[in-house]
C-alpha cells in the first residue's frame, strides 16, 4: 500500500512547523514531556519518508484491519433523508469495530521504532482502548488504559474486551469521571514513565505532533471514500458527514476532500439534552478558544477558564475539547458544525438498524442524524457520504435501556413498533 | 524590571533569594492553593508558613484539570473550586499575604485560566496586588513570548520549570528566558510527597547552573526536614507543596491545620539551614 494513504501532500498544508493550524494547536505541555513529544515528532518525520514503514503499515491495514473498508449505499435509510443518495463509509467493519485501529497501528509501529516497551492510552467509549489493547497484544507491548469510571460502567463490554486482550484498565475517579479525566490521568502516568512509555493518544487533539499525526493515520478513510464514490456515483459528494468528539474520524473522512471546494464538510457534535440545557458536549457550537490537553482549540469552559463538565449519551463524544484542525476549519468556514441531541442520535441509530440491518455506534449515530437533516436540505439530487465510524455492539446496554428493550412488557414492545411504523410512514 | 516602575515584586524575590545565599543557606519556598480550605483559611495558612520560616510562598490558582498534580493537590483544588474560588480571591490572597508579611508571593497555575482572564489584565492586577511573579508549568518557553512581554512590563518574574529530561541546549534556552529563579523538578512525575529525593535532582541542578546565574530551586517530592537538608546541600532553594497541603487535609479543624503547617515550615526552615 503506497504511502499516499497516510502522508498528505505537503503543498499548502497545515499545521506549520510549530504545530499551528492558524490560531489553533501548538504545544502546551510540561517541560518533563517536551523531550518525549519531540522524539515522537522526529520519529514520525523519519517514518513518513521510510518505505519500510509504509510497507509495514500498508500490510497491516490490508491483512489485519481489512482495508479498504466498504462504501455501502443505504437506500431504505435514505428515504428518510429527503431522498438524497446516502453512502456509508464502513469503518465499523474494520478489525476491532471502529476507525480507531488506523491510528493505533501507525503509532504502535512508531512505539516499536522508538524502542519503547509500554503503551498507555485514554479511552471514552472504549473503542480506542480496545484498538490499543489489540495492537499491544499484536506487538507484545505492555498496555495500560485509562477510562473514566462512568464510562467503564456504560461501556462494560469494551472493558472486558480490553482485559481479555491483556491490558490493564484503570477506572479514573477524578473530576467528571469521563474521557477528559482519563486523559488527565494518562498525562500524569506519562510524565512519570516517559522513558519507556509511549502515550498512544487516540484523537486529533493534544500537543503537536499528535493532531497532524493522528489525522495522517486516519486520512486513509477519506482517500478510499473519495475513490469509491467516484467509481460508484460518478461524482464527488455534496457533503461528507461525520460525528465529532475529539474529531479523529471526522478529520479522517474530511481531509482528502478539503481541496474539493464543492464538498461540504459537516461535523456533528453531541448536543446531549439540548444546547440550551447546558448538558451537552458541543464544543465548537458552544465553546470558546482555550487550552486543554496540550493545544489551543475551542473548549467548554467558564469565564475564568475552568473546564466545564460535558455531557453526552455517547461516551466517545463526551469531551469538552476538540482537535485544533476542526477549530481552524470552523473559523475558516471550510467546515460546518452542527449539534445533534441524544434523542435525534438514538432515533437515527434505530432507523439505520431497522432499515438497513446495520447497528451503528451511538457516536456514529450522531452523524447519521445529521445526514438525515442534510439530506432534506439537499433534496433528491443530493449525494452524501456518512462516516460510520464504529459498530454499535458496545452500546446495546445503553440502547436497550433507552428504548426499553429489556422489558418483556407488551406495551413497551408495542410502543416501539408503533414508533417504527411512524418512521416508515414518514417516508411514504 | 524595576519594582519602582510598577507594583510587581520581582526584585523582592531576587533580594530574598540573594539574602538566603548570603547566609549560606537554601531558601524555603512553600506552596499552598488559594481558596483552600476557604479563601480566608488559605490566607491564614500562608501567613502561618511565613511565620514558621518560609522565605517565599507560591499561591496556587486552582484549576479544574490539574494534570501535573498528584492526588493531594487535586483534592485541595477540588475543595477550593467547589467553594467557589475566583481569580479575584486569588489576587486578594496574594495582596493580603504580601501586605501582612512583606515577603515575596508568587502565583502558580495552569495556562488556561490566565489565557482566558487575559494576560494583560492578569499581569496588571497581580502586580497591583504585590505579586512577585508566576510559575506556569504547562506554558513551555516556546509558547511564552506574550506572557513574558507583559510580565516584564509589570515587574513580575517568570519562573520556568526544568526537568531531568531537559537537554542541555534546551536548559540554556529556558534559563535565558526565565527570571526570578529556575524551578528544577527533582524527578519525572507529578506533585506529591516521596520517600526520597532522587539523584536526578543534583545532576539537573548542576546542568542548569552551567547555563545561568539565576538561583536554582528544587521541588517535587520534598516533604521532610531531612530531605530539605539534603536538597539544600546542592540547590539554592527547596520547594515544598504537597506536604503542607496534606497537613491541612489531615487536620481535624482549621486551627489545628494552621498550627501543623506553621510547625512543618519551622522544621523545614531548620532543614534548609543544615545543608546535609
Amino acid at each position: 500500500m503506497p504511502s499516499e494513504f497516510f502522508v498528505p501532500d505537503p503543498e499548502g498544508q497545515v499545521p506549520d512547523a510549530a504545530g499551528y493550524f492558524g490560531a489553533f494547536g501548538g504545544t502546551f505541555i510540561p517541560e518533563a514531556l517536551v523531550a518525549a513529544v519531540d522524539e515522537v515528532a522526529a520519529e514520525y518525520e523519519k517514518a513518513k519518508t521510510d518505505p519500510e514503514f509504509a510497507r509495514e503499515l500498508g500490510d497491516l491495514l490490508v491483512h489485519y484491519t481489512g482495508r479498504p473498508s466498504a462504501l455501502t449505499e443505504v437506500p431504505r435509510f435514505a428515504e428518510h433523508a429527503g431522498g438524497a443518495r446516502v453512502f456509508l463509509k464502513r469503518e465499523d467493519l474494520n478489525h476491532t469495530g471502529s476507525h480507531k485501529i488506523n491510528n493505533v497501528l501507525g503509532q504502535a509501529l512508531l512505539t516499536r521504532r522508538m524502542g519503547k516497551t509500554r503503551v498507555i492510552a485514554e479511552t471514552g467509549a472504549g473503542q480506542h482502548g480496545v484498538a490499543t489493547a489489540t495492537a499491544c497484544a499484536l506487538f507484545g507491548l505492555d498496555c495500560t488504559i485509562y477510562m473514566g469510571e462512568i464510562d467503564t460502567e456504560r461501556q462494560a463490554l469494551n472493558v472486558a474486551r480490553m482485559r481479555m486482550l491483556g491490558a490493564e484498565v484503570v477506572a479514573v475517579k477524578s473530576g467528571s469521571r469521563t474521557l477528559k479525566d482519563a486523559i488527565n490521568e494518562a498525562f500524569r502516568d506519562w510524565v512519570a514513565n516517559v522513558d519507556h512509555t509511549h502515550y498512544l493518544f487516540g484523537t486529533v487533539a493534544g500537543p503537536h505532533p499528535f493532531p497532524a499525526m493522528v489525522r495522517d493515520f486516519h486520512r486513509v478513510i477519506g482517500v478510499e471514500a473519495r475513490r469509491q464514490i467516484l467509481e460508484r456515483a460518478g461524482r464527488l459528494p455534496d457533503a461528507a458527514v461525520a460525528c465529532v468528539g475529539g474529531g479523529s474520524n471526522a478529520i479522517g473522512l474530511f481531509h482528502a476532500f478539503i481541496p474539493d471546494s464543492s464538498v461540504r464538510l459537516i461535523g456533528c457534535e453531541p448536543a446531549g439534552h439540548g444546547i440550551e440545557t447546558g448538558e451537552h458536549a458541543a464544543t465548537l457550537t458552544a465553546g470558546e478558544p482555550g487550552i486543554l490537553h496540550g493545544s489551543r482549540s475551542y473548549v467548554l469552559q467558564d469565564d475564568e477558564g475552568q473546564i466545564t463538565e460535558p455531557y453526552s449519551i455517547s461516551a466517545g463524544l463526551d469531551y469538552p475539547g476538540i482537535g485544533p484542525e476542526h477549530a481552524y476549519l470552523k473559523d475558516s468556514g471550510r467546515g460546518e458544525y452542527r449539534a445533534v441531541t441524544d434523542d435525534a442520535a438514538m432515533q437515527a441509530l434505530r432507523l439505520l438498524s431497522r432499515t438497513e440491518g446495520i447497528i451503528p455506534a451511538i457516536e456514529s449515530a450522531h452523524a447519521l442524524a445529521g445526514a438525515l437533516e442534510v439530506g432534506k436540505e439537499l433534496g433528491r439530487d443530493g449525494l452524501i457520504i456518512v462516516n460510520l465510524s464504529g459498530r454499535g455492539d458496545k452500546d446495546m446496554d445503553t440502547a436497550a435501556r433507552y428504548f426499553g428493550l429489556y422489558e418483556t412488557d407488551a406495551s413497551v414492545a408495542a410502543d416501539a413498533d408503533s414508533e417504527t411504523a411512524e418512521i416508515e410512514g414518514d417516508a411514504q | 524590571m524595576s519594582a519602582e516602575v510598577t507594583g510587581g515584586q520581582a526584585q523582592l524575590l531576587a533580594d530574598t533569594l540573594a539574602a538566603a545565599k548570603a547566609e549560606d543557606r537554601a531558601a524555603l519556598i512553600a506552596y499552598l492553593p488559594a481558596g483552600f480550605p476557604t479563601v480566608d483559611g488559605g490566607i491564614a495558612a500562608i501567613k502561618a508558613v511565613f511565620d514558621g520560616g518560609a522565605d517565599v510562598v507560591e499561591v496556587g490558582l486552582p484549576h479544574s484539570d490539574p494534570v501535573l498534580d498528584g492526588p493531594v493537590i487535586q483534592t485541595a483544588d477540588d475543595i477550593a473550586l467547589r467553594g467557589g474560588v475566583r481569580i479575584a480571591d486569588v489576587l486578594r490572597t496574594v495582596r493580603e499575604a504580601h501586605a501582612a508579611t512583606g515577603r515575596p508571593v508568587l502565583v502558580m497555575t495552569y495556562w488556561n485560566p490566565l489565557d482566558r482572564y487575559g494576560v494583560e489584565r492578569f499581569t496588571t492586577e497581580l502586580a497591583e496586588a504585590g505579586g512577585a511573579g508566576c510559575i506556569l508549568p504547562d506554558l513551555p518557553v516556546q509558547e511564552s513570548a506574550l506572557w513574558r512581554e507583559h510580565a516584564e512590563k509589570q515587574g513580575l518574574a517568570t519562573v520556568f520549570v526544568v526537568a531531568p529530561s531537559s537537554k542541555d541546549e534546551r536548559l540554556a534556552e529556558i534559563t535565558a528566558a526565565g527570571s526570578g529563579f529556575v524551578y528544577a523538578a527533582s524527578l519525572m512525575g507529578v506533585t506529591g510527597t516521596r520517600e526520597s529525593v532522587g539523584t536526578q535532582a543534583q545532576e539537573l541542578v548542576r546542568r542548569t547552573r552551567a547555563t545561568t546565574e539565576l538561583p536554582v530551586c528544587v521541588g517535587l517530592g520534598v516533604s521532610n526536614p531531612a530531605q530539605a537538608a539534603e536538597v539544600a546541600g546542592f540547590a539554592d532553594g527547596v520547594i515544598v507543596g504537597s506536604a503542607f497541603v496534606k497537613r491541612m487535609l489531615d487536620a481535624p479543624d482549621e486551627q489545628t491545620g494552621l498550627e501543623a503547617v506553621r510547625t512543618l515550615a519551622g522544621e523545614l526552615a531548620e532543614g534548609v539551614r543544615r545543608r546535609a
